[in-house]
């Protein structure tokens, strides 16, 4: 499949014409929160407070960033495993998130909300930490800083590498791929 | 691990696998050159001490020395301070990765090993541990290799390699396991019947069709490396403790 370049926040028409499989080279803005990131946000969701930016159309990005070393302006920053966010997503999405960036699969909830509200889900390659740090051209910590690893960043990125694992009409890039090359035990 | 990498390469049949292969590769690439870590999970510290029967330490315990290691070692080299304490609440982070996980065995000799792995958590958390019945035998285990395999599909961040302990007790399997990862990938068990069983395990384990990062293929892991001890009449313990790609691990002989 061609690589599509594609610009976050996502449009509407971009993710209705983004299948499984398709790899996309992203720019523009997308934000960094993993485990206690959504933790908080949907805390926040829950009493009403306010938010660390503003959902609506976002993307994010699952990563804790390794600390950057002199000279640069983050370390390592790969994905981590998108599964443990599943419990948030879906709320999430209904509350405005529009693409998520990890790793490994996602839950038939997360799947359902993906599809039920024009989302996408993609992965980055996992332990490719040092590569897809190169993306990366701005970062600003944004909110919860106390997280360390886990604040919430805004991060500028310019052609960050990603493959579309979970789009609109229900295609699963692990359940398609895994069955493409399953073999009986010899 | 880079050259297994280059030849699992070689020998995947999906266009996508080689080239998320090739991404690693040079990711490994990048990371040497630019000193940066493999990956952002820069991981438990996890230590082995082989300390010779005939050896003193002096001058402090050992313990701290090691801990204060970590810290500097995670500090100075810009790597991630993944550790938290209060796990099932506050979940606060220690900020140096701090504590290591340490096991210390008592060996023959005047010598002080210390072998070393920055263990990620993707991988860690898809690691499972099996009380069998000694009926279920070889088979069962086979099985149950392959079940938690693919129940971890993706998650772990294959290729994998996969770490066996079989027999001792339940926490003596999962540490077996978790050494084994410390052999050099591919290099067999000597006891040709383990072996046997780690080159039927990779075979099978490459036929789930999972590949890397589970986008597909027939590189899901490099190698198994399978440690087996005597066990109870009663037990059959089998653990499995799987590392990802991004395998890093040093020893050093004092």
């Amino acid at each position: 499949m061609e690589t599509q370049r594609i610009s976050s926040p996502l449009e509407a028409e971009v993710i209705e014409r983004l299948t499984v499989g398709t790899p996309v080279l992203i720019s523009g803005v997308i934000y960094t929160a993993r485990d206690a990131a959504h933790r908080r946000i949907v805390r926040s969701l829950d009493k009403g407070d306010k938010l660390p930016f503003d959902l609506k159309g976002q993307t994010i990005y699952y990563t804790g960033p390794s600390p950057a070393p002199p000279g640069r302006i983050i370390g390592s920053a790969g994905p981590t495993t998108s599964t443990r966010m599943d419990a948030y997503t879906p709320r999430l999405i209904a509350a405005g998130i529009r693409a998520m960036i990890g790793k490994g699969s996602r839950s038939p909830a997360v799947r359902e909300a993906i599809k039920k509200n024009k989302s996408v889900y993609f992965v980055a390659i996992g332990g490719a930490g040092a590569l897809l740090a190169r993306s990366i051209k701005k970062v600003e910590v944004i909110a919860y800083e106390d997280l360390g690893t886990e604040a919430v960043r805004r991060l500028t990125v310019e052609d960050f590498p990603a493959i579309v694992a979970n789009d609109i009409y229900d295609g699963d890039i692990f359940e398609q791929n895994k069955a493409r090359y399953r073999r009986e035990a010899r | 691990m880079l050259a297994a990498l280059k030849k699992a390469q070689q020998s995947e049949v999906s266009p996508l696998g080689r080239e998320v292969l090739g991404q690693l590769i040079e990711n490994a690439g990048i990371a040497q050159q630019e000193k940066l870590p493999l990956c952002q999970d820069c991981g438990t510290a996890v230590v082995f001490l082989e300390i010779g029967q005939d050896t003193h330490v002096t001058g402090g315990d050992l313990s701290t020395a090691v801990t204060e290691g970590v810290r500097r070692g995670y500090t100075r080299g810009y790597l991630r301070k993944s550790m938290v304490n209060q796990p099932f609440s506050a979940r606060k982070n220690t900020g140096d990765n701090t504590p290591p996980v340490i096991h210390a065995e008592i060996v023959p000799g005047n010598r002080l090993k210390i072998l070393y792995m920055a263990k990620g958590a993707g991988s860690e958390n898809m690691s499972r541990l099996a009380m069998l019945k000694p009926a279920e035998g070889r088979e069962g285990l086979v099985d149950f290799v392959i079940r938690t395999v693919d129940e971890a599909g993706a998650n772990a961040c294959p290729p994998l390699v996969i770490g066996l302990g079989i027999g001792a007790t339940a926490e003596g399997a999962m540490r077996l396991a978790k050494k084994a990862l410390l052999r050099r990938v591919g290099e067999p068990n000597p006891d040709p019947e383990t072996a046997e069983l780690e080159a039927e395990l990779l075979s099978r384990v490459n036929g789930l069709g999972i590949g890397p990062l589970g986008l597909g293929g027939s590189t899901t892991a490099l190698a198994v490396s399978a440690e087996v001890r005597p066990t109870h009449i009663a037990s059959l313990p089998v653990a499995v403790n799987l590392q990802c790609h991004s395998a890093r691990h040093r020893e050093a002989v004092l």
